[in-house]
């Protein structure tokens, strides 16, 4: 299914994912509260945009919705040209299991589960068979660095681990598109910069197009784009140095 | 999917192993309270069943007056059957066995110094045919023993072991009330009746010494008769009831004075008080599964909350609102299942116990354990789907944010 998709006509160059004057309200009446302002943003495939602003200025709405767990009070969001805002509850989440990975601040693994049953979830809701499930996870987990850590439990890991099994996770499924909300978060600056090289490599050898939603600056030099949210509008948009030394891989 | 889904229920009930076993106690026990009696019950009815055909296959019992239950009634005035009335069933009615009149007195039954009291039944040969009851030691009566009203009886075991114990009783004499008569044979130990009497306090004299030695009327209390093999014990009965009211004269607008009991009906209105038991039991049951059927809706309550994070992660990985149901709608399902098994397990070890220690015999009820099952199976399904529903519909962004 997912590579079917792939094969787009280049011709008809299209943005992964689009969204049109979105907003978002919450609330009724008096006590309306608007989230999102009409925000206008392209993503091309293979990108690396991290969206950055200060809490409350719309970019956790922004990331939900891009994340397909949320959609637009108005205005557009289109995945590969699909309007997801009319699409049902469970066709988003068909879309989330084929071509999205997620990555949280506070990691969300399964407790009392497996590093390798964490990584294998995705792929039992995509129905894959054991063998080909088990290999995958482990590839994914060898990906990120933790071979011989598969049997352990989140407990039992530190915080950068964690956050690595999450990552593999994320890629076990082979998506289109990771979304990381604050991925460095919770982690102290060596094992941040370990995470985000990760996502890097990922984005570059694999061409995963990743949207990060960060606060640290540090962690957004590492996107070749960065767009910053302000009140529910988006204030500014830069392109950092990383996208004029090489751009995604093909 | 589904066996993920089954292995994945099991995990999760094994990782509360102790709030498991409590929320399933009430179906445990439910099943295992129906399991127990049902199968004592069956046992039980078994037990009857066996003991009324051991009293003699194909037989029926012909008394004057009217039902089977109680005395007065047109009993008291109905005319009592006579020895020729006996024989006329004989002689007219096809496909018959035996044919055995019958009358009884009490009486104390004196050897030397020992003293018994029982009762005595005077009746033929016949007798011992439709009883199917064999004469152990000796023989029995000669015709004209039969005939003449000859002194000699046939002893219970009971009484030969009251009266003689280990002594050999064939060929002394004893007194019954004030007339002596002859042992000429030991019957066989039939044991307790389903009635609770002891069968073998007994002793067997011809009818017509009982009459005329012992009551002194020509009387014959009942008729015993037992049909061949093959031969329908309802056409049996019904050709006796035309004969009889052909006999006795009663007009067609009267009912009978009479009864022909057969066997059949005495099982039935024997095991029919089971089924009573057996329905009353069913009610029972569903109460208690009704209130483990709670106690699982609450646990899973419970769980929903408690993973609410967890439903959250698998939302946002993808899974469909009828995945997340069909997670926690097995959860409940394995559990109550569970549940079901082990109070079947539970069930049977106490209904050998009960069986051993009622002394009646272990029939496994096969259906029972079946019904038991998929109630218990019922009841994860309709309490578990609230709870399974509750996590479905989740909102995935809020589950996420849970703590």
């Amino acid at each position: 299914m997912t590579k079917n998709a792939t094969a787009i006509d280049p011709a008809l160059k299209q943005p992964i994912i689009e969204l049109r004057s979105v907003r978002r309200v919450y609330g009724m009446g008096a006590a309306v509260m608007q989230a999102l302002r009409g925000i206008d943003l392209a993503i091309e495939e293979g990108e690396f945009v991290a969206i950055m602003g200060h809490s409350g200025s719309g970019k956790s709405t922004c990331m939900n919705i891009l994340g397909c767990l949320d959609i637009p009070s108005s205005g557009q969001f289109l995945f590969q040209g699909v309007d997801v805002g009319s699409l049902s509850r469970d066709q988003r989440a068909l879309l989330r299991r084929h071509y999205l990975g997620f990555i949280f601040q506070g990691f969300n693994l399964l407790g009392r589960t497996s590093a390798l049953e964490n990584v294998e979830l995705p792929l039992i809701y995509r129905g894959a068979p054991l063998s080909e499930r088990r290999q995958a996870s482990l590839d994914a987990l060898k990906a990120v660095g933790l071979q011989g850590w598969e049997r352990h439990t989140p407990a039992e890991l530190s915080g950068g681990q964690q956050q690595r099994v999450a990552i593999a996770r994320a890629i076990v499924s082979k998506p289109k598109v990771i979304l990381a909300d604050e991925p460095t978060g919770n982690l102290d600056t060596k094992t941040s910069i370990e995470v985000m090289e990760l996502l890097t490599s990922f984005n570059r050898e694999r061409g995963i197009t990743v949207v990060m939603v960060t606060h640290e600056p540090d962690m957004a030099e590492y996107a070749q784009r960065r767009v910053t949210f302000r009140d529910g509008l988006i204030q500014n948009e830069e392109s950092g140095p990383e996208s004029a030394e090489g751009g995604p891989a093909q | 999917m589904i066996w993920e889904t089954i292995l994945l229920a099991e995990r999760e009930i094994r990782r509360n192993a102790m709030r498991s076993f409590l929320t399933i106690l009430g179906i445990v026990i439910g099943v295992a309270a129906v399991i127990t009696m049902v199968t004592l019950g069956g046992g039980a009815t078994a037990q009857v069943a066996s003991e009324i055909s051991s009293l003699g296959t194909n037989m029926l019992q012909l008394r004057p007056g009217q039902g089977m239950h109680g005395p007065g009634g047109a009993r008291s005035q109905a005319d009592q059957f006579k020895l020729a009335d006996a024989q006329a069933i004989e002689r007219d009615i096809y496909g018959l066995a035996a044919v055995a009149p019958m009358a009884s007195k009490s009486a104390q039954a004196i050897y030397g110094n020992e003293n018994w009291s029982t009762t005595v039944t005077g009746s033929t040969n016949a007798y011992l045919t439709v009883r199917n009851w064999p004469v152990k030691d000796g023989r029995d009566f000669t015709d004209v023993e039969m005939s003449a009203g000859k002194a000699v009886c046939l002893l219970g075991s009971t009484v030969k072991k009251e009266l003689f114990g280990a002594e050999d009783a064939l060929g002394n004499s004893i007194r019954l009330g004030k007339l002596s008569v002859q042992v000429v044979g030991i019957l066989e130990s039939k044991g307790q009746s389903s009635f609770g009497s002891d069968q073998d306090d007994f002793v067997l004299v011809p009818l017509r010494t009982l009459q005329r030695r012992m009551v002194g009327s020509t009387d014959v209390e009942s008729i015993m008769v037992s049909a061949k093999d093959g031969v329908s014990t309802q056409k049996v009965k019904a050709d006796i009831q035309r004969l009889m009211r052909e006999r006795r004269n009663i007009t067609p607008n009267k009912d009978d004075d009479f009864n022909v009991m057969d066997m059949q009906e005495l099982t039935n209105a024997l095991t029919g008080s089971t089924k009573v038991l057996t329905a009353l039991l069913a009610a029972v049951a569903a109460v208690s599964l009704l209130v483990g059927g709670i106690g699982i809706m609450n646990i899973m309550l419970v769980s929903v909350t408690e993973r609410t994070r967890e439903i959250g992660i698998r939302l946002a990985i993808g899974a469909m609102e009828g995945e997340v149901l069909q997670q926690f709608l097995l959860e409940a399902v394995v559990l109550s299942c569970f549940g079901g098994i082990i109070g079947i397990l539970l069930g049977l070890a106490s209904a050998v116990g009960g069986a051993y220690a009622l002394g009646v015999p272990f029939v496994l009820n096969t259906k029972i354990v079946f019904i038991s099952f998929l109630f218990s199976a019922a009841v994860g399904v309709v309490f578990g789907y609230f709870p399974a529903l509750q996590a479905a519909r989740l909102n995935p962004i809020e589950a996420l944010r849970h703590e």
